[in-house]
């Protein structure tokens, strides 16, 4: 597969906010010896150089997906880094002290991507009640990290589960569903409008065509 | 440069944020458009030949640049190499303007912002730290001084549309 490795190298050696850095032991292979690294966490990116002073690094383990523990190795503080699948690796890691150890396994199994997503969105949800009910956020259920695929385009931004339908019939068309105002000031204060205009003019569309199609006109 | 490819592929299997085929082409002179399907998962962009379960690449979209490009596409490029541009081709203005603004936040680095705005926000709200719920308040990577550091840079760098 190619990567934009280039790219991958500069985001190694700039100068973003580096998660956590020192020296560990590498386990080269099954088995292999242990060589002494300097990692660099940044991001779900967990980069090792030669030596602290290095501008390249050797390389790179990509943390989604993975789950840290510690394990029984002959080297004290060792802690793997373990991928599923089949023939995926496992990476074995030591560290120097215990309390080393202790911050390289915390760090590295809330480096994820998805966990900071969930996270995100955790808090953009407490945010919007707040700013909606004006009452204290009710503590929200936990949702699984894989959410469906967003086909349509449209994002679900709303803490809500749809409107179910009411028992017994209606006359008229329902309006549709109402709908919790998002933050209206920060980083992603723009970001939605696009999806949020399409969605809009989806709905408007085809309430549109109802309209038209039905017999009398308001 | 060494990395865990048997994971970026797993990774490429997963649930994405954003999927279509589009026209894409390479960074390189003289490189043809071909249609890939293009796939946003986590702050990767993986493309596929259209009938290939493998990617035949990815792109890791930290430090990058998207920008518009006319007539019905844009292009991705990195902050170190701004002339080095990957082009895409859509096939309406909607789907243009949704992939901008899905790569726009596709990157560590925004999510580690809206993070530190949120905190922030909802702290001063209620006077509770959020993130003290999940064990993670004291995590050097969310403080806000980090925040007030990163909005001197990104003034300076490219990567608001």
């Amino acid at each position: 597969m190619k990567l934009n490795e280039r790219s991958l190298a500069f985001y190694a050696t700039c100068d973003a906010p580096v998660d956590n850095a020192g020296f560990l032991y590498k386990k080269g292979g099954r088995h292999a010896a242990y060589h002494r690294r300097w990692f660099v966490l940044r991001g779900n990116m967990l980069f090792y150089f030669e030596d602290a002073a290095s501008r390249e690094p050797v390389g790179v383990i990509i943390l989604e997906g993975c789950t840290v523990e510690l394990v029984e190795a002959a080297e004290e503080f060792a802690f793997a880094v373990r991928f599923a699948g089949a023939r995926a690796r496992t990476y074995v890691l030591a560290a120097e002290s215990q309390a080393a150890m202790e911050g390289w396994v915390k760090a590295l199994s809330r480096a994820s991507f998805d966990y900071l997503r969930l996270v995100v969105r955790e808090l953009e949800q407490q945010l919007a009640a707040m700013r909606a009910g004006g009452c204290p956020p009710l503590p929200l259920p936990r949702r699984p990290s894989a959410l469906p695929p967003k086909e349509n385009g449209c994002a679900v931004w709303s803490a809500e589960p749809p409107a179910a339908p009411t028992a017994g019939s209606q006359p008229g068309p329902e309006p549709p569903p109402r709908r919790r105002a998002s933050a209206p000031h920060g980083p992603l204060d723009a970001a939605p409008f696009a999806r949020l205009h399409e969605c809009y003019g989806q709905e408007i569309r085809a309430l549109r065509e109802q309209w038209r199609s039905s017999p009398a006109q308001p | 440069m060494r990395y865990n490819e048997k994971a970026l592929q797993a990774l490429s299997r997963q649930p994405a944020e954003l999927a279509a085929e589009l026209g894409m082409r390479g960074p390189k002179k003289g490189s043809v458009l071909k249609r890939r399907l293009v796939k946003l998962v986590a702050n990767f962009l993986f493309y596929f030949r259209t009938d290939e379960a493998e990617p035949v690449g990815a792109l890791l979209l930290e430090r990058c640049r998207v920008a518009r490009e006319e007539p019905g596409g844009f292009s991705i490029s990195f902050v170190e190499d701004p002339e080095r541009k990957y082009h895409f081709e859509c096939c309406s203005e909607e789907q243009c303007l949704e992939w901008m603004e899905a790569l726009r936040r596709a990157s560590y680095e925004f999510m580690r912002r809206s993070l530190i705005f949120y905190r922030n926000e909802i702290q001063k709200m209620t006077g509770k730290d959020p993130l003290e719920q999940f064990g993670i308040s004291e995590e050097a990577r969310f403080q806000l001084s980090s925040l007030k550091r990163l909005q001197v840079k990104t003034q300076n760098a490219v990567g608001f549309p």
